[in-house]
């Protein structure tokens, strides 16, 4: 709740600052001040030290996995500011809206992960949705952008008035927004309307999530988005997004799971099968981060799948993993002058310490043994073969051997072959320093994940 | 503690390497290293064997059931012992061949090294599987980074190829550990399972084709050839002499013990599979114009026999792995370093570009001939000792195509001589040519480890007790394990 209260007041400061700060490094330094103020708070509540307390009326619950996932989410916020915050400056003049809107997807995340009731997810859900249409539109003089904003605003209302019908519908079926009320219903006899409204709410996350056949908008989104932002809203949010569908899944149709499992089943295997063979034909590297996520989607949807301990466990891992390792390649990609794999050609030559942390962050997104990324894979496999289907498992290993293909093409480029990768900016020693510890963070996750998933219980 | 030690000795000096700028510093720190692990090696062969030292068990990921358990018994020992000597031995070798950034060159060398210590040593599946990624992920650089102009596409077939297979022995090894009583991948748990025929039968080949695709087995064999002649000859070195192991290692400890009835079963098709490989590979191996290639080859081959030797399922076949394993690493690392000679000298490997070079450098061609021989398993050569007992094993197993194995498997035996002379006599004899003209014999350090090679060679020819005493209690332990299983299933 602090925190929640604490990034939606840090949104309204940051929108207001600008008339005070016209220096945009004292922006910029206020935004990671407030930041850190909402991490430490985070914290402080995940320790049961809360600064005030506010009755929600059981609308929204801080449990401990909500709790970690929003700690984990603006730590990888604090990471994509100093990586990125510098870069945002080349997209646009309002510098300090930029910090606000951001804030703002944060509360929206905090309260998409914690609710109890469905209106709180649909608050919550459409209060990030909408700063992102705002940030995907922010370069206004680039065609690209206005036509990502405009598509992914489109496709995003539909979405949710599809939740909204969804939500409307489990209402009439159950007579309450609340989550975690156990259906009264006789065995066997799930109402019509209770399967309709979970279908509709079921594809509307899917949508969110950009899991296959939802995923149309995310390619052009994340492509034609400012490349500091495209960053943000396929780590963080996507990860929220997963987090909100898991909560949702397991609270309010934990009861009816034969309902729902099989769809649940293809859509993940859809999602693996699409977003990794295309991916292989990219030839930008923006737009392969843009599949690869649908791919990574596919793993997480896996969670979903499986619905126990270990997929809860993984999903907290899987987010970390995946939100510090696309973030830090996003970073160095906002700074790349060609975004295609020759862009990269020789990398490795010029600047040896940034290439080998983007291998870190490539074979933990491909799931290589000893990086976060291969232990949070591995956490889905288990949650999926304890949950009985080995064949959905085979079938995301091998797409997962997919996967390695286009993300060591990245390697290959940094390191065999010889070109001039040239970068926009001279790269500062505090980027360089990042990137080393979202490097060592994901190794040492990969070989200790206690470090992380303890926290879920103690 | 010493089988820690074994694993770490490597993984450190490995890492330590990366920040070593000169490039004799470098070379000498990873001889160094490798002679470290050369005398843990021997250490713990001879008078460090107390059991406290020869195994390690620590809490590691203790939610996820696995922990840090490695253990040297007989089967680990000849690995582990191979891979130490082989390490020196590399790396004196070529210690004249020219690397652009040595460091990272010899870094990855040792970090391969711990990884192949480890898959030797774990008992823990989970671990086992971070091994078997850890040996291959260096190796790949080493490949791509140093290799010849095709290196980067068949490289990458080698890793996609591996990296396919043993994810899909990631699932088994999860399957399993859920079939496990006490929840576990400690591999006494895997071996208590008592798994139905029908089960054991699709697990064994999903686990199966990891390890066939290692080592390989025909029709998984494709990567071979290319990576082989596109990877500098150091990195080639590893991967052929001890890399291939793997796969048979994880095929006697972690396919027969826990699948004895697939086995059994489909032992009959998988030793088609072999001997098909063999046949196939030796005919192509005839044809090679290309040195590399033509060893590549003949190392699939070899490799065969030995697969079929481990599915024919008794005790003679098992103690000619044993040996060969040990053996065949010995004998494929001093081919290639002929190879290497050779091609740093006159800059080509073709055959028939090569000739008459016995008249200028009359020491490599002596050490080179024993090799030589002794890959074709010449009686007196320590190839002859494992390939004798494999031929016996096979011909005495529960197979009803034993006899057809049989005799396919010794045609073989024709082929490789046909290939392995052919070879000798275009290099060596005949007149000398343009690029052979001013050919200058080996230098000391090289003529010195090729010498030590023939040593072993005849010494194990000769006498091979200590080597068959290694490996036999390991073979009794196991035999006796699986044949119970198979008076079970009947």
């Amino acid at each position: 709740m602090n925190a929640l209260i604490l990034s939606t007041v840090s949104g309204v400061i940051m929108m207001f600052s600008s008339f005070l700060l016209k220096n945009k490094a004292s922006v910029r330094t206020l935004a990671h001040v407030l930041l850190l103020a909402v991490i430490v708070v985070n914290f402080l509540e995940l320790k049961n030290v809360s600064l005030f307390h506010i009755d929600t009326k059981d609308m929204l619950v801080f449990d401990r996995f909500a709790l970690l996932f929003s700690l984990i989410a603006n730590v990888s916020t604090l990471a994509f500011f100093l990586l990125s915050s510098t870069d945002m400056e080349r997209v646009g003049v309002n510098y300090s809206d930029y910090f606000a809107l951001i804030f703002f997807v944060l509360s929206g995340v905090i309260i998409a992960v914690s609710f109890k009731s469905l209106l709180m997810l649909f608050l919550g859900i459409e209060i990030l949705s909408i700063p992102l249409y705002i940030l995907t539109g922010s370069d206004k003089r680039n065609l690209k952008s206005n036509e990502a904003s405009l598509k992914y605003f489109l496709m995003g209302s539909f979405s949710t008035g599809l939740m909204l019908m969804g939500i409307a519908l489990v209402y009439g079926a159950t007579g309450t927004f609340q989550t975690g009320v156990p259906h009264l219903f006789a065995a066997g006899k799930v109402p019509v309307l209770m399967i309709a409204g979970m279908m509709l709410l079921l594809f509307a996350i899917s949508f969110k999530v950009s899991a296959a056949p939802f995923h149309f908008w995310t390619p052009d989104v994340y492509d034609g988005a400012p490349t500091v932002f495209t960053s943000f809203m396929a780590t963080v949010v996507k990860a929220a997004g997963f987090i909100a569908f898991m909560r949702l899944f397991n609270d309010a149709f934990g009861d009816i799971q034969p309902q729902w499992k099989l769809l649940v089943g293809i859509i993940a295997a859809v999602t693996l099968f699409i977003g990794n063979l295309t991916a292989v034909f990219q030839q930008s590297v923006k737009r392969m981060l843009a599949y690869s996520s649908i791919s990574q989607a596919g793993f997480m949807m896996l969670a979903i799948y499986s619905l126990n301990s270990d997929a809860r466990e993984g999903l907290i891992l899987y987010g970390a993993a995946y939100c510090i390792a696309t973030i830090g390649i996003f970073g160095m990609l906002a700074k790349m002058n060609d975004y295609t794999f020759e862009g990269f050609n020789g990398f490795a030559k010029q600047q040896p310490v940034i290439a080998a942390t983007m291998v870190v962050f490539l074979l933990s997104l491909a799931g290589i043994p000893l990086t976060a990324g291969f232990l949070s894979k591995f956490y889905m496999l288990r949650a999926t073969i304890n949950a009985g289907n080995l064949w959905l498992a085979l079938f995301a290993v091998l797409m997962a051997a997919v996967s390695v293909y286009y993300y060591f093409r990245l390697i290959q480029a940094m390191y065999f072959k010889d070109g001039n990768a040239g970068v926009v900016v001279t790269l500062t020693p505090g980027f360089k320093y990042t990137m080393i510890a979202l490097a060592a963070i994901t190794v040492i996750l990969g070989i200790f994940p206690n470090l992380l998933i303890s926290w879920l219980y103690f | 503690m010493i089988v820690l030690l074994l694993f770490l000795v490597p993984l450190i000096g490995g890492l330590l390497s990366f920040f070593l700028k000169n490039d004799k510093t470098v070379r000498v720190w990873s001889l160094l290293v490798s002679l470290v692990a050369l005398f843990l090696s021997i250490a713990s062969n001879t008078f460090i064997k107390s059991a406290d030292q020869l195994n390690f068990s620590a809490p590691w990921m203790g939610n996820l059931g696995s922990s840090f358990s490695l253990s040297l018994d007989g089967l680990s020992q000849i690995l582990t012992l191979l891979t130490a000597i082989a390490y020196p031995i590399i790396l004196i070798a070529t210690w004249r061949t020219e690397y652009k950034k040595p460091n990272n060159f010899f870094a990855l060398m040792l970090l391969t090294q711990a990884g192949l210590m480890g898959v030797f040593l774990a008992t823990d599946a989970l671990l086992f599987y971070f091994f078997w990624e850890l040996a291959l992920i260096p190796v790949y650089f080493l490949c791509s980074g140093w290799g010849h102009e095709r290196r980067i596409p068949v490289t990458f077939k080698f890793f996609i190829y591996t990296f396919t297979a043993s994810v899909v022995m990631l699932v088994t090894i999860l399957y399993l550990y859920f079939q496990t009583a006490d929840h576990s991948f400690a591999i006494k748990s895997f071996y208590a399972l008592k798994l139905s025929p029908g089960t054991q039968s699709w697990l064994f080949w999903l686990m199966f084709v990891a390890f066939a695709v290692k080592m390989p087995v025909f029709p998984f064999h494709t990567w071979q050839p290319d990576t082989y002649e596109q990877s500098p000859t150091a990195a080639t070195m590893v991967l052929s002499g001890i890399m291939v192991k793997m796969g048979l290692y994880g095929l006697i400890r972690w396919v027969w013990p826990i699948f004895p009835s697939a086995v059994h079963a489909w032992g009959d098709v998988t030793m088609s599979m072999a001997v098909i490989g063999i046949i196939y590979a030796s005919i192509i191996a005839i044809q090679q114009d290309d040195l590399k290639r033509l060893i590549a080859y003949s190392s699939i081959a070899h490799m065969g026999l030995m697969v079929m030797a481990v599915f024919s399922e008794n005790t003679t076949a098992m103690n000619g792995v044993m040996m060969q394993m040990f053996n065949h690493g010995i004998n494929i690392i001093g081919l290639w370093i002929v190879v290497e000679l050779i091609e740093r000298q006159f800059g080509t490997r073709k055959l028939s570009e090569l000739g008459g070079i016995a008249q200028k450098a009359p020491g490599l061609t002596a050490l080179l001939v024993v090799v030589a021989l002794a890959n074709v398993a010449l009686p007196l050569t320590n190839g002859f000792v494992g390939e004798f007992l494999m031929f016996n094993g096979i011909w005495n197993s529960l197979s009803d195509y034993r006899i057809i194995f049989t005799v396919f498997a010794i045609i073989a035996i024709i082929l490789s001589a046909v290939y392995t002379l052919n070879m000798i006599q275009k290099i060596f004899y005949g007149n000398t040519n343009a690029v052979t003209a001013n050919a200058h014999d080996a230098f000391g350090n090289e003529k010195l480890i090729l010498a030590f090679l023939v040593i072993v060679i005849v010494v194990l020819g000769v006498y091979p007790q200590p080597l068959l005493n290694l490996g036999s209690s390991f073979v009794d332990g196991l035999l006796k394990d699986v044949n119970v299983a198979n008076l079970i299933v009947k």
